[in-house]
């Protein structure tokens, strides 16, 4: 078991893509947050409150991807978690996806077809906090907290005070 | 869960995470886009031996909704009517692929005997069997309360409802009552004596003879399709003395307490049991229940198909 991130860190790292972010987009206008449950939906809303102070208001939502997985075959049906629509929708939006660990990508695939039912954004970006690496699909991040380089037998575990009453990000080798 | 039989099988969280879902699903296809990824590949038949419109629309739209792919059989223009039995119809299904079936049968235990017999390894959802239940009913009911009670209610025990009617024949009634009863509502039965099924003492349900005693109390009044096609004898003198009694007319409406809904699985026999006005009325939620019925009935199909293969596991949930 090993620390990456402590609170600090995790701080510094969402105030760097928040201003990133707003670079990327020249500002907050069309810009729209939605976080995928469980964290990504509270890191979205910290990015919210970041920017907020640094350019202005912008809308943040959440998006459930549980019913575009490609895994249903494989596990046990799951419960479906509250899709909330940011104030004045996706359509023609420049959205930003965000969740907490970009790892084979299978995730962001069911957040793009999912995000494709609710409307028709104008870009579709994507900020994670980690990318651990061993992507199985063609999928990208455009804001990354920090890179881990992983191995597939490593879990990576990241707690929120929202969530988890800590902030804090750790790998763990998962044992046979 | 493999299969949903009856609502004495499932527990108050296993419905109430079954509301949860279908209020979920609410949301997701609201948008422009009404159909979802999730059941794509999985075959559902409905198999109905039984007349029906809106539970097999029903049925037809929420598996539609989840991309399944669905075949309809109806007993009428099939091989039933040469005589086929049901273990022969349900054996060329299983032979077909089915990965649910959803039936309508006069016989009551029809459901059961299809999920216990081994005949299929199919998911048995019971769309109504005979006069024993009729559990997606129940649940599209309890959902059609809850979001005018609280959406997110877990527990019903501030409501008082009433269930009026045929309850002899009713398996609507049957499983509304063990339902509402699990999430805690107080169910009242109303009935003429005829139409009150002897041993009535151990559903656990208050009943009375008299509509008009505590109208006025009654959060939701669930009225029934007095069932005319299984009546072979005389229940009541006639349809004009019935409606007095047990109908809800304009004056018994307008004696309801503020904000009590009216309810009715339909088909609704208007004038006999429900006046036009009353079922027109603003507190009418009869198109909404048909609504909530493809939400409902969506959720228990992801429950029940939305997991891995469960062919030949065998055995009730």
């Amino acid at each position: 078991m090993s620390l990456v991130l402590d609170s600090g860190e995790i701080n510094r790292a969402l105030k760097r893509i928040s201003h990133e972010i707003v670079e990327r987009n020249h500002g907050v206008n069309s810009l729209v947050l939605m976080g995928i449950p469980t964290r990504g939906r509270f890191i979205a809303e910290r990015l919210r409150e970041i920017i907020a102070t640094i350019e202005g208001p912008v809308a943040c939502g959440t998006l459930d991807i549980t019913m575009h997985r490609d895994d249903h075959r494989l596990r046990a049906p799951r419960v479906l978690v509250e899709t909330v629509m940011p104030h004045g929708g996706i359509e023609g939006k420049d959205v930003v996806l965000v969740d907490d660990v970009l790892f084979s990508g299978r995730t962001i695939r069911a957040a793009l077809d999912a995000l494709g039912e609710l409307g028709r954004p104008n870009s579709v970006q994507l900020a994670v906090l980690v990318d651990r690496g061993h992507r199985e699909l063609p999928i990208r991040a455009d804001f990354v907290g920090k890179n881990i380089p992983t191995s597939i037998k490593e879990q990576v575990k990241v707690y929120l005070t929202e969530h988890d009453d800590k902030d804090l990000v750790e790998i763990v080798t998962v044992q046979e | 869960m493999k299969h949903l039989l009856s609502i004495h099988d499932i527990s108050a969280d296993q419905a109430l995470d079954i509301l949860d879902t279908a209020a979920q699903l609410e949301t997701l296809t609201a948008g422009a886009v009404k159909k979802l990824p999730t059941l794509r590949g999985r075959t559902v038949v409905n198999l109905f031996f039984e007349d029906s419109t809106r539970t097999r629309l029903s049925f037809e739209s929420a598996a539609k909704r989840l991309s399944a792919d669905v075949t309809n059989f109806t007993a009428k223009g099939s091989s039933v009517s040469k005589g086929e039995s049901l273990k022969d119809t349900a054996q060329t299904l299983q032979a077909m692929g089915a990965d649910a079936i959803v039936i309508r049968h006069p016989a009551s235990g029809a459901a059961n005997r299809l999920a216990e017999s081994g005949w299929v390894g199919a998911s048995i959802i019971n769309a109504g069997d005979g006069t024993h239940e009729h559990p997606t009913q129940a649940l599209l009911d309890a959902f059609t309360i809850r979001k005018h009670f609280g959406p997110s209610m877990r527990d019903f025990s501030t409501l008082n409802i009433a269930i009026v009617g045929d309850i002899l024949h009713s398996r609507v009634a049957r499983s509304n009552i063990a339902l509402l009863q699990k999430l805690g509502a107080r169910v009242t039965v109303i009935a003429p004596p005829t139409l009150i099924p002897v041993g009535i003492e151990s559903w656990g349900a208050p009943f009375s003879y008299d509509f008009d005693e505590e109208l006025d109390q009654f959060d939701v009044v669930m009225m029934l399709r007095v069932q005319l096609e299984r009546m072979n004898e005389s229940f009541f003198p006639n349809g004009r003395e019935y409606s007095r009694g047990y109908g809800l007319d304009e004056a018994r409406l307008a004696r309801l307490k503020p904000g009590a809904i009216v309810m009715h699985p339909g088909p609704m026999n208007r004038g006999l049991e429900i006046s036009a006005a009353s079922a027109d009325s603003i507190r009418s939620v009869v198109v909404e229940q048909v609504s909530n019925g493809v939400l409902v009935r969506m959720a228990v199909l992801y429950q029940l198909l939305g997991g891995p293969d469960l062919q030949g596991a065998g055995g009730a949930l």
